[in-house]
């Protein structure tokens, strides 16, 4: 993985920066021994590493702003970082930076049901969120899969989603208010507990934006009242085609469930093996979950299984108890574990127009074969977001690279048939050099120049998202 | 007037002019935001027609100038339609013509199903534009999920024709529900009102509607028949000591609906009108303390209380009042005491916002001044 070549100057004034830092931070805030620095040397991309120059932890936005203000005067990269959960590497250091962790900011800072809102510190984890609300039956909507341990500030820099998101939307949609901190060390509010922007829609263009417009401090997050019940349903089909078509048919008879997994015969397989969920030997399996009271439950499944009946599925089961539902679950939540188990894999994350999956199955079959490396395909069915998993060798010399390769190739087939590079995970620095194959020139330099309004003097994460021959001579000036 | 036929036509007209343009749409929505007399118009009506409709994937790509009407008709055909219920200006405003897509994305309008499906910038997920320099942009696509790059499409959204001529534009969709409900509450007073939504939204009941007006308190479900039998019944044994009435007539409930969108009740009414989004729990808070400051307004409530539409004398600028609101107020229509049209932003968002349109349109020619 190319990155820019650390700048001498900023490496050679380390002592001077760690000084000024510390005269702003409490002690244990700054990090800079090589051998603890190293802690933030990755994140869940794991395949490249680069320790970091120096790794802050502030306490608070003001904190926050010295740190920025200090590292804008000095020119030294900023890399912010949530979790470090992140799959495209989007917290990952260059040598010459400071990575500033957001790990101590996890407050709640206000929780008002009459509104619908919570407002916390944006270090605090996602799951945390809806736990510091459950008591009360409320829950904050998007559920990444990694929710047990990313960070708020992380979903709003990748605008992460979930499986739940068909119903709910993704972050951008739940977002409703930061506070934010721009790389000279201003602090901005932007939105907060009312539902549109006043002027442009600067709250919809932070989402997203990877971290590279401002480090986002404390976010107001709409919560919303637990639904009475959930239940899934299983079905399977011998054929990929057909599961396609019912899911089709499914959305065209205005059922809108709240999720839609597909799974394919590697997939069930392997997570059979693994989690003994008695999954049927079929070549493609939806688990599809309604919401509601027990009687819209019951409405809404009815008006799945006849549609489903008509395709001829293989099996369909229905759940009676909590134990069954979990147990049509386990098979899917297990799926990337027991592909682990079995194999080192990577984990694509393109997003197509639902009506190409058979098409794009096909072709990803056919890809497999030609590079030889086998691929097991998740997918959120109802919004065409796939995650095919190419599974690899990690200790086979050229195993790594010749999966890249197929990863691109895969990825450039979803944005060819209408669809994008990423649906969830972000662009960070391992899909950075694709962006031309699905953006032009110009749609590129539209979105640099929104970079060049917040962080004029491209500090802030600036070695991501976009390939680095794009962003040479801004990065250089 | 210039009438571009394709997108090559809107990009070769802007790469040439220094003069500053006006976009228009349908016209329906002239007079929201400052005016600044342009010295050209461009029309959009040459941009039209549905480019892409899938049903099974909930997706549509429609050029920017096809009227809403025919949007909203080729959807019904397929029983679905756009999430966020956009209000018609026409009656409110007091303007003629038909209402086209991309002047409802320009103005992000969204109605009262804003408070569950979300804004129409929401619902947008692609767009294709001309900046101010004449460039062809894209951005998103036709896919719901979608992190690749910068969002631009949210900012696009509301963005009031400023940053850039939209060409075309991507939705997600919804299916259009087989039943609804309108829960009425009767008698409440306005902050009662609002404090019954605001039990109502915090309920499990999917609420998708929650309006207060005229002394009547509506909250409206849509799904499923049973689903609304039994969601009607819910929410009606959470207000038992009041008088309620349940109207499931899907007709009537549509036409009610519209009226509430559309701000009906200051049609008729001379006054300026004002437009607040604030803190549902705030908004009678808001009028009450407009009431005791002596001023004489009335007031309708959407979005669970967090829009307030206001009818005040024209010589009034409720901005005077509401120093320390959080939230916004946009004068619609009238003189408002001689407001600005748009919200005052703080200085650090205004000096972005001014540094965002001089990388899109750095010659200041589209629609110059609208938004302040």
């Amino acid at each position: 993985m190319e990155m820019p070549i650390p700048n001498a100057a900023v490496l050679n004034k380390k002592a001077h920066v760690v000084r000024r830092l510390s005269k702003v931070l409490p002690s244990g805030s700054v990090i800079s021994e090589e051998h603890e620095t190293r802690a933030y040397e990755c994140d869940a991309l794991t395949a490249y590493r680069c320790s970091p120059m120096i790794a802050v932890l502030p306490e608070n936005t003001q904190q926050v702003s010295d740190i920025l203000r200090i590292c804008h005067e000095e020119g030294v990269p900023v890399v912010p970082r949530g979790s470090g959960t992140s799959l495209a590497g989007g917290a990952m250091p260059t040598a010459d930076c400071v990575i500033l962790g957001v790990a101590k900011l996890n407050d709640v800072l206000e929780t008002d049901y009459d509104n619908r809102l919570i407002r916390v510190q944006s270090g605090r984890t996602n799951l945390s969120v809806s736990g510091a609300v459950e008591e009360d039956d409320f829950f904050y909507a998007p559920d990444p899969s990694s929710q047990l341990a990313c960070a708020i500030a992380g979903n709003i820099a990748m605008n992460s989603g979930g499986a739940h998101c068909l119903k709910y939307g993704v972050t951008t949609n739940n977002l409703m208010g930061v506070t934010m901190v721009m790389m000279d060390g201003e602090v901005v509010e932007i939105g907060g507990s009312h539902l549109d922007s006043a002027g442009l829609d600067l709250l919809g263009l932070i989402c997203g934006s990877e971290g590279q417009l401002g480090v986002v401090t404390e976010a107001t997050l709409r919560i919303l009242h637990k639904p009475v019940g959930a239940r899934p349903i299983l079905i399977a089909f011998d054929e990929n085609e057909v599961a396609g078509a019912c899911v089709a048919d499914i959305i065209k008879a205005g059922v809108l469930p709240v999720a839609m997994e597909f799974m394919d015969r590697l997939c069930i397989e392997t997570s059979e093996n693994f989690a003994k969920a008695g999954y049927p030997n079929a070549e493609a399996l939806l688990i599809i979950e309604v919401e509601g009271s027990e009687l819209e439950i019951e409405e809404q499944l009815t008006k799945i299984i006849t549609i489903a009946e008509k395709h001829n599925p293989v099996e369909l089961r229905q759940s009676n108890s909590p134990e069954e539902s979990a147990k049509i679950w386990l098979g899917r939540k297990s799926a990337f574990g027991a592909i682990g188990q079995i194999s080192d894999y990577m984990c694509l994350d393109g997003t197509i127009p639902v009506s190409e999956l058979p098409y794009v199955l096909r072709r990803i079959g056919e890809i497999s074969k030609e590079y030889g490396l086998r691929v097991g395909n998740v997918f959120h069915a109802g919004d065409g977001n796939m995650h095919p998993l190419i599974l690899f060798d990690a200790n086979k010399p050229g195993d790594l690279e010749l999966c890249e390769k197929m990863g691109a190739e895969i990825l450039r087939l979803c944005v060819e048939v209408g669809g994008c590079l990423t649906g969830e995970h972000g662009v960070g620095v391992e899909k950075r050099d694709l962006m031309f194959d699905q953006y032009s020139h110009a749609d590129i330099e539209a979105q640099l120049n929104v970079k060049d309004v917040f962080d004029p003097k491209w500090l802030l994460n600036g070695a991501k998202v976009f390939p680095l021959i794009a962003t040479e001579d801004r990065r250089a000036a | 007037m210039i009438t571009p036929q394709t997108e090559n036509e809107v990009s070769e007209f802007l790469a040439n002019t220094d003069k500053s343009v006006r976009i228009v749409g349908g016209g329906t929505r002239q007079g929201l935001g400052n005016y600044v007399e342009p010295e050209v118009k461009l029309s959009t009506s040459g941009l039209t027609g549905i480019t892409l409709l899938e049903p099974a994937a909930l997706t549509l790509v429609v050029r920017a100038g096809t009227p809403l009407v025919e949007v909203q008709e080729a959807l019904a055909a397929e029983n679905q339609q756009l999430p966020f219920e956009p209000m018609d200006h026409t009656s409110l405003l007091g303007t003629q013509g038909v209402s086209t897509i991309g002047g409802v994305v320009a103005c992000n309008i969204s109605g009262s199903r804003r408070i569950q499906t979300g804004a129409c910038r929401d619902s947008l997920i692609g767009v294709r534009f001309v900046d101010g320099m004449g460039t062809i942009v894209k951005n998103g696509g036709r896919v719901m999920k979608n992190v690749t790059g910068y969002d631009l499409v949210k900012l696009m959204a509301g963005s009031y024709g400023t940053l850039g001529v939209m060409t075309e534009l991507s939705f997600k969709l919804l299916p259009k529900p087989e039943a609804s409900a309108t829960i009425t509450l009767h008698g409440l007073s306005d902050t009662d009102g609002i404090a019954a939504l605001c039990r109502a939204l915090g309920s499990p009941n999917d609420v998708n509607g929650a309006a207060h007006l005229d002394g009547k308190t509506f909250i409206r479900i849509e799904g499923f028949k049973g689903s609304i039998a039994y969601r009607s019944e819910a929410l009606k044994s959470l207000f038992s000591e009041l008088e309620v009435t349940v109207e499931t007539n899907l007709n009537n409930n549509s036409k009610l609906w519209k009226s509430v969108g559309d701000v009906d009740i200051f049609a008729k009414i001379k006054t300026s009108i004002w437009r607040l989004s604030v803190k549902p729990t705030k908004g009678p808070e808001i009028v009450e303390h407009l009431h005791n400051a002596g001023i004489e307004l009335e007031a309708q409530y959407d979005w669970g209380g967090g829009l307030v539409y206001l009818s005040v004398a024209d010589d009034i600028n409720i901005r005077d009042y509401l120093v320390e609101m959080q939230g916004h107020a946009t004068l619609v229509r009238g003189n408002g005491g001689g407001a600005a049209a748009m919200p005052i932003q703080n200085k650090l968002v205004t000096e972005i916002e001014a540094g965002l349109r001089a990388k899109f349109d750095p010659r200041e020619v589209l629609n110059k001044g609208i938004m302040g």
